[in-house]
């Protein structure tokens, strides 16, 4: 992809911090439009300093990138115009309304003073907030600041979002209905996504694509399928009723793949064909009259993916770092 | 609104809102927050008429004083809230200017083409209304209690003008300090140093009948000194070029040396690219 076709560009991006590490140390990546980029990794990866760096809030320290065809040292008047971005914690204003909020926010973007209202209400009627409308944000819950910060991302109609961990700390409801206002943005509407995520499961759900980044480096990157089978097909685990079946269990599975003799003569065995083994494993075990106290098929996940190519486990990991 | 030129390599034109939207939207703002926030408006009103209510019947007999002006000590004090309450004003912009950093709300509005001297006039703008209210206060609860406008009507206007121009330099002040520390615990911190110029100026007694040398030569250097002498003319006095010129004067310095300083450290804090 070349920097025309792409909406976010970027070549051996680093930015160090005064008597600091270097919190993004030389990252590539692109972006193409109307995809949705999942970056993910523990607190104090770089994400949120990459971010802050492609939405024009910190000048690099080196390398270049393009956001929405323009260079974000040269043009970044026009990076911003192309932007809309909801920063890590939704920056709000407690003592303001939902509406009062959008409306400011229309103003300083330069929308006419007769569509203002306008953009706001049906803003408002897109995220939910209608009713929470004239109430203060200092009433709002977790879920409802989300959704307002994801709104005054959009006033202005940019082509390119940038979301920073847009769903920590909330509860599953609100995260989902976030998560499906974001994919129909980019499925729907064409719109580039940006998302930093420190969730597997979120990468997972929304991401057509997925970088790794730990210690301010690209360490892997591909659709969350690419990455998954890199790593290694699912596996399942056949516990057999009685223990002392261990080797005919052994016998009944060895032609579906790799096994591993667990404890108690449980066995596990790596899928290559993948889940669609299961079906097979089942009819195997039943012809053989064989009784298995538990049958426990393991997905590859994102944490795998992490835990091959850093060596450590991505719930955790981070949080003895220091925040950049 | 206006539509900067489009580049001649077909960048598309940016939108660029009009300063006056600018100023004006950032500006309804910070007066909407201070008016809803009823604390921060009573406190700043209520603390320097106490004081004004406790000066002027505790130290009434200063006026036996050998050279006291020929008037109440009521009289004599009332200049002193409009000093307070202008430093209350800059300690409130500072405060929710630091609030903003702190709570990334100044990077949304980084992310708009907000140009820094709009969101500091606007910030400013906001801090100036609620000066406005708060002088008219003092003044009416001042003739409410007595106190007699030797300039007449025009002087009281002109009182409110200097206090309102005080205000506006003591806001850039906390707006500075603000943009600079980027946490509204600095800026509070400095609260207490800013209230100690006040007690080292001419504010409770004329400056020739101060005792102590010292105390003496600090309130002469002190600016403070000028600004409540300026204010308390009109007062006391009636129309006096001197006490009028030194006052506006110093107000004006105080302006334009912390709205200079405040406007180049806007340019550090909002460092986009």
């Amino acid at each position: 992809m070349n920097s025309r076709s792409c909406a976010i560009e970027v070549e051996q991006l680093v930015r160090e911090f005064r008597k600091g590490p270097r919190a993004v140390d030389g990252i590539d990546l692109a972006v193409s439009p109307g995809e949705i980029y999942g970056f993910l990794g523990p607190n104090g990866a770089g994400k949120s300093t990459t971010v802050l760096t492609l939405t024009t809030l910190l000048p690099p320290t080196s390398g270049r990138a393009s956001v929405g065809g323009y260079d974000i040292v040269r043009d970044g008047a026009h990076v911003r115009a192309s932007i809309g971005a909801a920063l890590q914690e939704a920056a709000l204003d407690a003592i303001l309304t939902g509406r009062e909020h959008l409306t400011l926010q229309a103003t300083l973007q330069g929308m006419p003073k007769a569509e203002r209202a306008r953009r706001a209400q049906e803003l408002l009627e897109r995220v939910g907030l209608t009713e929470a409308a004239d109430r203060r944000v200092g009433g709002y819950s977790g879920g409802m600041k989300r959704r307002l910060d994801l709104a005054l991302a959009l006033v202005h109609r940019p082509r390119i979002l940038f979301l920073d961990e847009p769903t920590t700390g909330l509860d599953l409801q609100s995260r989902s209905a976030l998560w499906e206002e974001v994919a129909r943005l980019a499925h729907d509407e064409g719109m580039t996504v940006f998302l930093t995520t420190q969730y597997l499961e979120e990468a997972d759900a929304l991401a057509d694509r997925v970088g790794i980044i730990d210690h301010g480096k690209i360490v892997a990157e591909g659709t969350p399928t690419q990455l998954k089978e890199e790593i290694g097909s699912p596996t399942v685990e056949v516990v057999p009723a009685d223990p002392t079946l261990g080797e005919t269990l052994v016998e009944q599975l060895t032609r579906f793949g790799t096994l591993a003799r667990n404890g108690g003569g449980a066995v596990t065995v790596q899928l290559p064909g993948g889940e669609s083994q299961l079906a097979e494993i089942v009819r195997a075990l039943d012809q053989a009259h064989l009784k298995v106290a538990s049958l426990q098929l393991h997905q590859t996940s994102l944490d795998d993916v992490f835990l091959a190519k850093t060596g450590r486990k991505l719930e955790g990991a981070g949080e003895d770092e220091d925040e950049r | 609104m206006s539509v900067s030129a489009a580049a001649s390599n077909g960048v598309p034109a940016l939108v660029q809102p009009s300063l006056v939207d600018q100023v004006g939207a950032v500006a309804r703002r910070s007066v909407t927050r201070t008016f809803r926030q009823r604390g921060l408006l009573v406190f700043p009103l209520v603390f320097p008429l106490l004081l004004f209510a406790i000066n002027g019947s505790a130290l009434g007999a200063a006026r036996k004083i050998n050279g006291f002006p020929d008037v109440s000590y009521r009289d004599f004090a009332l200049a002193i809230p409009f000093i307070q309450g202008a430093l209350f004003v800059a300690v409130s912009a500072g405060t929710d200017l630091a609030r903003d950093i702190e709570s990334g709300f100044f990077n949304r509005l980084a992310l708009t083409p907000l140009r820094g001297s709009a969101l500091l006039a606007g910030q400013l703008g906001g801090a100036v209304v609620v000066a406005c209210v708060q002088s008219l206060v003092y003044l009416a609860v001042g003739i409410a209690s007595g106190v007699g406008i030797a300039s007449g009507f025009g002087g009281a206007l002109v009182l409110l003008a200097l206090s309102i121009l005080i205000a506006f330099g003591f806001a850039g002040l906390g707006a500075l300090l603000a943009l600079r520390f980027g946490s509204g615990e600095a800026v509070q911190g400095f609260f207490p140093l800013l209230f100690v110029t006040i007690f080292l100026s001419s504010s409770n007694l004329p400056r020739n009948l101060i005792k102590a040398d010292w105390f003496r030569e600090v309130a002469t250097y002190n600016p403070v000194s000028y600004l409540i002498e300026g204010v308390r003319s009109l007062i006391i006095t009636g129309w006096d070029g001197e006490a009028l010129a030194l006052g506006f004067g110093f107000a004006l310095l105080l302006c334009v040396i912390t709205l200079s300083l405040a406007g180049a450290s806007m340019k550090n804090r909002l460092v986009r690219t």
